[in-house]
């Protein structure tokens, strides 16, 4: 199982990664060879195994939707690349 | 002092032998003069270990307190610590305060252990070798030249070294285990859902599980029956009660049936660590266990389903470095897609940029069913196994990796050479059952770790398991020279 540099770039892309030509190169080999390690699953017969997501097959459990933190607003701000008037502040997204 | 048990040292705690300052002080004066020799600190806590080894000794002086108060500890670098620097060896959270508590740390903290510091580790917990770290490779104390394991290594090393009494790990695919092997130390992995995982910086979260690393079995009972148990802020952690991890102990282990899965002696394991393994053995045919020959069938595809199915779960979990609400921003963003596009390349290592990318194809559209579909049905092969195994034996005995500790850089050049190392520990993950690492003897000066695997939640019996075994062994006692002088 191989990809190739544009396959690189759009998995970079979908994984909101930047990458440079030289990186591209670099991670179609090593991406490559792990996806020819994980191959070997497809010579597996699994028809009629159900897909095993949680180990104690557990459903998740849920709790009241009620409140159960108080406001921790200055605290997650602190955190924050750049913040304004108490909210996120990010490029700007619309023109 | 530094080589005492967690038992000795609350008992003299407990006398006014010595005071809890004092033991703090002894582990901080071995810190600032061998960690730079191995590098296994990322942050070391001095002020506040004397503020909480204060409050231990005030706490002792009441005739309150648990075997743990008073006791210094440290954390790998993926709990979560209010106020205390936690970057999971990434240079994403180089600046990351948390503003809340792991659930493990915290129980660790009521009840008064001493936070010397938090440990070096493989950025985001990916990695054999602890050579992923953002802020540089860990040493192995019993040779500077070769890693401590990974990906906790840094919690390894300062066990191994005296740098702390005990620390906490988590365990992915081997992460406590592998390093507690390689230093010489013990570890556990318990049962997936035993420990809460409310704070721990999420890999992938359906095989990640925290856990004690320390000296000795008896002591990570200790720190199991601090950090056990149902939580409600992890909303898979289980509700099965916790047992006694200490009650059990001193349990003889006649007619206790151990399998040896034939899978596991096969080609790959360096002859000379089998070696140690097949001793091992035989001292637990001395102690009254029987031991016959299993097999794992699907051991093999342990290594793609996992390869699978933990990038998946990572690229899902580490989109939240986005550069908006924590960690690294890039400078001067033109647009929103290209601060998420360079804050993400330039806060994220090299290995952890690879397995979020095989997590993102794994999951794309078209290759779902082919890759993670496919995983998980291997997934449940890989766990009926380990289901039909030990509903004929008590615990399935085998090495915790096929060699001793490897050269710093040795495993560099080859992509996939590093995945390979995991064969032996990855399959427990996948089907969620704990296991241990133990000390079992030495391969060329380098220690060898016997791997304990045991049902669904028998925690407590592979400690009692583990502690037979070094009441009768001193492995676990062994020190590297390195440590001994300072």
């Amino acid at each position: 199982m191989s990809i190739d540099k544009q396959d690189v770039q759009k998995i970079a892309h979908l994984a909101r990664l930047a990458l440079t030509e030289e990186d591209a190169v670099q991670y179609q080999h090593s991406l490559s060879s792990v996806l020819s390690l994980v191959e070997q699953m497809q010579s597996v017969n699994t028809d009629g195994v159900e897909p095993l997501s949680n180990p104690l097959e557990m459903t998740q459990r849920l709790r009241e939707d009620v409140v159960t933190e108080g406001n921790h607003r200055e605290e997650f701000l602190a955190n924050a690349p750049q913040t304004e008037a108490g909210l996120f502040l990010v490029p700007k997204v619309i023109d | 002092m530094f080589e005492q048990s967690i038992s000795v040292l609350a008992q003299k705690l407990r006398n006014k032998d010595i005071s809890s300052v004092e033991l703090t002080r002894t582990f901080l004066d071995r810190i600032a003069k061998l960690n730079p020799l191995l590098n296994s600190y990322i942050t070391i806590s001095e002020e506040l270990a004397l503020q909480q080894a204060q409050a231990a000794d005030e706490r002792l002086a009441n005739g309150q307190g648990s075997s743990l108060t008073g006791i210094p500890v440290a954390h790998k670098d993926l709990f979560c610590t209010q106020g205390t620097l936690t970057t999971c060896g990434s240079k994403m959270l180089h600046n990351f305060i948390p503003p809340y508590e792991s659930t493990v740390t915290q129980r660790i903290k009521d009840a008064g252990a001493v936070m010397l510091g938090k440990t070096n580790m493989d950025e985001f917990a990916m990695g054999s070798s602890n050579e992923n770290s953002f802020y540089g490779a860990v040493k192995n104390p019993w040779n500077l030249d070769t890693v401590p394991g990974g990906s906790s290594g840094g919690s390894a090393a300062a066990v191994a070294a005296g740098l702390t009494v005990a620390a906490t790990g988590t365990d992915t695919g081997g992460s406590i285990r592998q390093p507690a092997s390689f230093c010489g130390i013990t570890g556990l992995k318990p049962t997936y859902g035993r420990v809460s995982r409310f704070g721990m910086i999420a890999y992938a979260s359906s095989l990640d599980q925290g856990g004690p690393m320390a000296k000795s079995a008896e002591d990570c009972a200790h720190l199991m029956q601090t950090i056990a148990g149902f939580d409600d802020k992890d909303s898979t952690c289980s509700e099965t009660p916790k047992d006694d991890y200490l009650a059990n102990l001193d349990t003889p282990l006649t007619g206790l049936k151990i399998g040896l899965p034939k899978e596991y002696f096969g080609d790959g394991l360096d002859p000379k660590v089998a070696d140690v393994i097949m001793t091992a053995v035989k001292e637990f045919e001395k102690l009254g266990a029987t031991v016959k020959e299993i097999s794992l069938p699907n051991l093999q595809l342990s290594i793609p389903s996992y390869y699978v199915i933990a990038p998946s779960e990572a690229s899902s979990n580490l989109s939240r470095f986005d550069g908006v609400r924590f960690g690294h921003r890039c400078e001067d963003p033109k647009d929103l897609l290209d601060m998420y596009m360079r804050t993400r390349a330039e806060g994220f290592g090299r290995e952890v940029q690879k397995r979020i990318m095989v997590g993102t194809y794994a999951l794309s559209e078209g290759y779902y069913d082919a890759y993670y579909l496919k995983a998980q049905k291997i997934r449940r092969l890989i766990k009926n196994d380990f289901v039909a195994a030990l509903s004929e034996v008590d615990v399935i005995m085998g090495p915790v990796a096929p060699t001793t500790a490897f050269g710093i850089g040795s495993k560099a050049d080859d992509p996939v050479a590093m995945y390979l190392e995991d064969i032996y520990t990855l399959s427990v993950n996948l089907a969620g059952i704990p296991a241990m690492s133990v000390p079992a003897g030495f391969a060329d000066g380098m220690p060898v770790g016997l791997q304990i695997m045991g049902n669904y939640f028998a925690e407590a019996k592979l400690l009692n398991v583990a502690h037979q075994f070094q009441q009768h062994t001193d492995w676990h006692l062994q020190t590297p020279t390195m440590a001994k002088g300072a």
